[in-house]
C-alpha cells in the first residue's frame, strides 16, 4: 500500500452488509501478509441505524479499530447521505469516495420530521469533500442480480477496479469459500465483475 | 470447517476478538462452555457451538449467566478447563453465584470472560466489571490486541489451574468485536474424563475457613503475574509523562504517541494483568516519572489501585501529579478514542494536534450539518414488535385508563421510541418490567386505578421473567404479561433458547412451551397473531378487563429470521389511484404514523411508495390504510 497505515471506512445503514465486506476485505488482506484491523459498530446494525466499519491495513503494525478524525484515505459508502457524514468526520483532501447512489431514508425523514437532503446538491457536497468520487447505481445492478445485498459486493469490485485495493475476484472467491460458502461464490465473483465494469464506465470526478 | 478449529499452528489469519478468545480456549483445552448470548460477548460462545462436535466438546446457552457459570463449574470441579462468556450484565446475574464460587474453588480451569461495553453501544447500562475482581478476590487479565486476547485466555486457564480458583478475563467491544492479525497455536490432542472426587467438598461454608484460602489463591496469582509478558514497557527511560494503560487504551494511547511524534519524551506502560497489580514493576517506572496519565475504559479502576500502591510507598517515590478520570482530563465515562487520546496527550506535553485546512474542516462541518440526516434506531422492516406495540397502544387507548407498560431487555426495548409508539414506561433489567408490573398491579389495593402491562420476549421470558410471574400470580397482583414470541434470542444473533427444538450444537432438543409452562401454573394464557392488529388489540383490551395475573402469547416469527427461510408473504404495493395523498383526512398516516422503513412518502408525487428493497411483504401497513390504498397479493 502507498500509504501506512491505509485507512478505509465502509459505511452504510444496517442491513447493507458492510460488517461482511470490511470482514473480506480484511481476510483477503490478511492472507498477503498485511496488519488489519477493523472496527465495527454494529450492536444496532440490523435497525435502521448508520454503521461503520474502521479497516485499517499495515505492513508495520496492528493498528487501532478506530481511524482518528479526518484521516480516511478510502470511503466506501453504501448510501450517500452516509458518505456525506463519513466524509464530514473522517475526510480529508486526499480521500477518495466510492458511492452508491441509492438513498436509504430515516425512518425520521419517512415520518416527516426531517428532510432528505436534495440528492444533487448531496452529490455534489460528496464530490467537494473528496479528491476523486465514483458514483455508482450499485443497489440496482445488484437487484438486477438478484438481490440487494450483493451492493456491497459491487462496491468491492468497483474500489479493486479502479486500483484501490489489492484485492482481486479469486481472491474474493478464496474468502467466500473459507469464511462463507462455497455455493455463494458465482453469485458474488459476478457482483465483483458488475462493480469493477462500472467503474471504469464511470468518470472519477 | 470453521476457521477457528482451524489445526493450523503458525497461520495468521484474520479473528474477531471474540473468536480470538474461543481460539484461546480452545488451544487451552477446553472441554465446556457456556453463556447466555449479550452482545459484545455474544460471538465467544456462538463460534464455539459451531465447532463442538467436530472437537468434542459441550457447548450450551445456558437459560441465563448464573446457570451458564454453574454449568461451568460442574465441569471445573470435576478436573475441565470450562469457559463461561458474559456481557457486564450478566456478571450481574451471575455475581451471586461467582461470590461463592470464589471462596471454595475449583479443580479444573475456569475462565470467565466478561466483555464490558463502554459507552452502551449495544447495552442498557455502562458498567466497570473489573470491580467484580476485587470484590470477589479473583485475578483479572485485559488483553489489548486480538492476538494477544487468545494468548490470554490461554494463559488465564494457566492461572486458574495453578491457583485452583477462578480467573477473569475482562474485555471491551473494541476488542471483541472488532477484528485483527492472530496466530493460531496448537490445538490439545486429548482432554481429560471428567470425575467428581467425592473424597473432596467444595463448601463455601464456613466463610472464616473459606474467605483465606480465597485471599492466598489471589497472592498465588500476583506471583505470577509479577514477571508477566502481557505487562510491557516502551518509551524513554526518564519520560517526561508515563502513560499507564490497560485495554484499548494501549492501542489508542500507541497511536497517539506516535501520531504526536512523542516517543522520545512519552513512555506508555502497558498493563494486561489488571488485578492484582504487577506491584514491583508499576513502582520501577512511578520512581522514573514525575506526570502519570491513566488510560482505561468506564471506572478509573487501574488508577484507582495504583494510586494506592503510591500511597504505600509514598516515602521511596517522587511527587507525581496523576492525570485520568479523577482530574477529569479522561471522562469519567463512556469509551477511549484516538481522537481523545491526541488531545490529552497533546495538551499534557505541549505539542500541537496535526494541522486540518480551515476550509476543508467548514465544509466537512456543514457535510454533518446538513447532508447526513439522522438516524433514530427503529424496528427492521416487518418486525412483528411494530405490530405488538400497535396492537397495545390501541389497546389502552380504547380501555381509557392510562394503563402502564413496563418495560423489558430485547429488541422491543426499543418500544420508548417513535418505533415503538413509545409505548413502554420503564426499561432496565432482564425480566424487570415483569417484577415491576407484578409490583404494580398489587397497587389496586392501595387506590391505584391504571392498569398494568408488560412485554418481555420470548428469551427474556425464561432467563428472568418465571418468578415475576409466579410472584404476580401468587400475589394475586393484576397484572397482563405480553410474551413478544418471535422464536429467537434476535438482539444478539437469534441463538437458541429453551423454547427452541434445537440446542446450540444443533441437536434437535425438547422445547419448554411458553404456554405450557404458563398453564401448569395456572395462569389463563392466550395465543395471538400480531399481524392480526385488530384481534391482537382486542384480545389485550379484554384481557385488561379482567383481575389477576395474565398472560398473552403474541407469537410472530422474527423478520430477520424468516427471511432467511422464506420468500416475503405478500408483494404490497401502493395503488397510486387510491392514494389521494395530502388530500387524504390521514395525514400520511401510514408514514408519519406507523414508520415502517419499507414505506416511503414520495414528495413530488405527494403519495405512499413501498421501497422493494427494503419492504418484507409482511401486510400489515395494507391494513392500517384507511383508504385501502396499499395493497397486498400473496407472493
Amino acid at each position: 500500500m502507498e500509504k501506512d497505515p491505509y485507512n478505509v471506512v465502509v459505511t452504510g445503514v444496517g442491513g447493507q452488509g458492510n460488517v461482511l465486506a470490511s470482514q473480506l476485505i480484511g481476510a483477503i488482506l490478511v492472507e498477503k501478509g498485511l496488519k488489519v484491523t477493523i472496527g465495527e459498530t454494529y450492536g444496532a446494525s440490523q435497525r435502521g441505524g448508520s454503521v461503520m466499519s474502521h479497516v485499517r491495513i499495515s505492513e508495520k503494525r496492528q493498528y487501532g479499530p478506530l481511524i482518528p478524525s479526518r484521516c480516511a484515505d478510502l470511503v466506501l459508502a453504501l448510501e450517500p447521505s452516509e458518505a456525506a457524514r463519513v466524509l464530514g468526520e473522517f475526510g480529508n483532501p486526499a480521500t477518495i469516495s466510492v458511492v452508491n447512489t441509492r438513498p436509504v431514508y430515516p425512518v425520521d425523514v419517512i415520518s416527516g420530521d426531517l428532510t432528505y437532503p436534495d440528492i444533487d446538491r448531496l452529490f455534489e457536497k460528496v464530490r467537494s469533500l473528496s479528491a476523486k468520487t465514483y458514483f455508482l447505481p450499485a443497489t440496482d445492478r445488484a437487484l438486477e442480480l438478484g438481490s440487494p445485498i450483493l451492493a456491497n459486493i459491487i462496491l468491492m469490485g468497483a474500489a479493486a477496479g479502479a486500483g484501490l485495493l489489492p484485492i482481486t475476484e479469486d481472491d474474493l472467491a478464496r474468502a467466500i469459500t473459507e469464511r462463507i460458502s462455497a455455493s455463494k461464490v458465482d453469485i458474488n465473483r459476478t457482483a465483483f465483475r458488475v462493480g469493477a465494469e462500472l467503474v471504469k464506465e464511470t468518470n472519477g470526478g | 470447517m470453521s476457521l477457528i478449529s482451524m489445526d493450523a499452528p503458525g497461520r495468521e489469519t484474520l479473528l474477531m476478538g471474540n473468536e480470538a478468545i474461543a481460539r484461546g480456549a480452545l488451544e487451552a483445552g477446553i472441554s465446556v462452555a457456556a453463556a447466555y448470548p449479550g452482545n459484545p460477548s455474544s460471538e465467544i460462545i456462538g463460534s464455539l457451538a459451531e465447532v463442538a462436535k467436530e472437537l468434542g466438546l459441550y457447548v450450551e446457552w445456558s437459560v441465563n449467566e448464573k446457570v451458564a457459570l454453574e454449568v461451568a463449574a460442574a465441569a471445573a470441579t470435576s478436573g475441565l478447563n470450562a469457559l463461561v462468556a458474559m456481557k457486564q450484565n450478566g456478571l450481574n446475574v451471575a455475581s451471586d453465584f461467582l461470590l461463592n464460587l470464589n471462596m471454595t474453588g475449583i479443580r479444573g480451569g475456569l475462565v470467565v470472560v466478561v466483555c464490558d461495553d463502554p459507552a452502551g453501544i449495544s447495552s442498557t447500562n455502562e458498567e466497570d466489571s473489573r470491580v467484580f475482581a476485587k470484590l470477589a478476590d479473583l485475578p483479572l487479565l485485559e488483553p489489548s490486541t486480538f492476538g494477544e486476547a487468545k494468548e490470554m485466555v490461554r494463559y488465564a486457564f494457566e492461572v486458574s489451574r495453578a491457583i485452583e480458583n477462578v480467573c477473569i478475563v475482562r474485555s471491551v467491544t473494541r476488542i471483541s468485536h472488532a477484528r485483527g492479525n492472530v496466530i493460531l497455536g496448537p490445538l490439545p490432542s486429548t482432554r481429560p474424563v471428567p470425575y467428581f472426587d467425592t473424597t473432596r467438598s467444595f463448601s463455601a461454608l464456613p466463610p472464616s475457613a473459606t474467605h483465606p484460602v480465597a485471599h492466598r489463591r489471589l497472592n498465588q496469582a500476583a506471583e505470577m503475574f509479577a514477571e508477566s509478558h502481557f505487562n510491557s514497557y516502551c518509551g524513554p527511560a526518564t519520560p517526561e509523562l508515563l502513560v499507564i494503560a490497560c485495554g484499548a487504551g494501549v492501542m489508542f494511547a500507541g497511536e497517539a504517541i506516535d501520531l504526536l511524534g512523542l516517543e522520545s519524551r512519552v513512555g506508555l506502560l502497558k498493563i494486561g494483568t489488571t488485578w492484582p497489580l504487577p506491584e514491583k514493576l508499576i513502582l520501577d517506572h512511578l520512581r522514573t516519572a514525575e506526570k502519570v496519565l491513566f488510560a482505561e475504559e468506564v471506572d478509573p479502576v487501574l488508577e484507582t489501585n495504583v494510586k494506592a500502591l503510591f500511597a504505600d510507598h509514598n516515602h521511596q517515590l517522587p511527587r507525581i501529579t496523576f492525570f485520568g478520570k479523577k482530574s477529569g482530563t479522561i471522562p469519567d465515562l463512556g469509551e477511549l478514542s484516538p481522537g481523545l487520546m491526541n488531545r490529552v496527550l497533546a495538551n499534557l506535553t505541549g505539542t500541537a494536534v496535526p494541522h486540518v485546512d480551515p476550509e476543508y474542516a467548514e465544509s466537512a462541518r456543514d457535510a454533518l450539518e446538513n447532508f447526513s440526516p439522522f438516524r433514530s434506531l427503529a424496528f427492521c422492516p416487518g418486525c412483528p414488535h411494530r405490530a405488538s406495540f400497535w396492537a397495545i397502544k390501541k389497546a389502552l387507548a380504547l380501555d381509557g385508563r392510562n394503563g402502564v407498560l413496563f418495560g423489558d431487555i430485547g429488541c422491543y426495548g426499543l418500544g420508548f421510541l417513535p418505533t415503538g409508539f413509545r409505548q413502554p414506561k420503564t426499561l432496565h433489567a432482564m425480566g424487570s418490567g415483569a417484577g415491576m408490573a407484578s409490583g404494580f398491579g398489587k397497587l389496586h389495593d392501595l387506590g391505584a386505578t391504571q392498569p398494568a402491562l408488560t412485554v418481555c420476549g420470548d428469551s427474556t421470558f425464561y432467563h428472568a421473567a418465571i418468578p415475576a410471574l409466579i410472584n404476580g400470580l401468587h400475589h394475586r397482583s393484576n397484572f397482563l404479561m405480553a410474551i413478544l414470541d418471535n422464536s429467537a434470542t434476535a438482539m444478539t444473533g437469534f441463538q437458541p433458547h429453551p423454547g427452541s427444538p434445537v440446542d446450540a450444537m444443533g441437536d434437535p432438543a425438547p422445547p419448554v412451551p411458553l404456554e405450557g409452562l404458563c398453564a401448569a401454573m395456572g395462569i389463563k394464557t392466550l395465543i395471538r397473531d400480531p399481524f392480526d392488529l385488530d384481534e391482537a388489540s382486542m384480545t389485550i383490551f379484554e384481557l385488561m378487563q379482567e383481575p389477576g395475573t395474565k398472560v398473552l402469547i403474541l407469537r410472530q416469527e422474527c423478520a430477520l429470521v424468516r427471511a432467511k427461510k422464506a420468500p416475503r408473504r405478500y408483494r404490497v404495493h401502493v395503488d397510486p389511484l387510491k392514494c389521494i395523498g395530502e388530500e387524504c383526512g390521514c395525514n400520511r398516516f401510514c408514514t408519519r404514523v406507523f414508520r415502517c422503513p419499507g414505506l416511503n412518502w414520495d414528495v413530488s408525487a405527494g403519495k405512499a411508495v413501498i421501497d422493494e428493497a427494503i419492504c418484507a411483504g409482511c401486510g400489515v401497513c395494507a391494513d392500517l390504510c384507511p383508504r385501502g390504498a396499499i395493497v397486498k397479493e400473496s407472493a
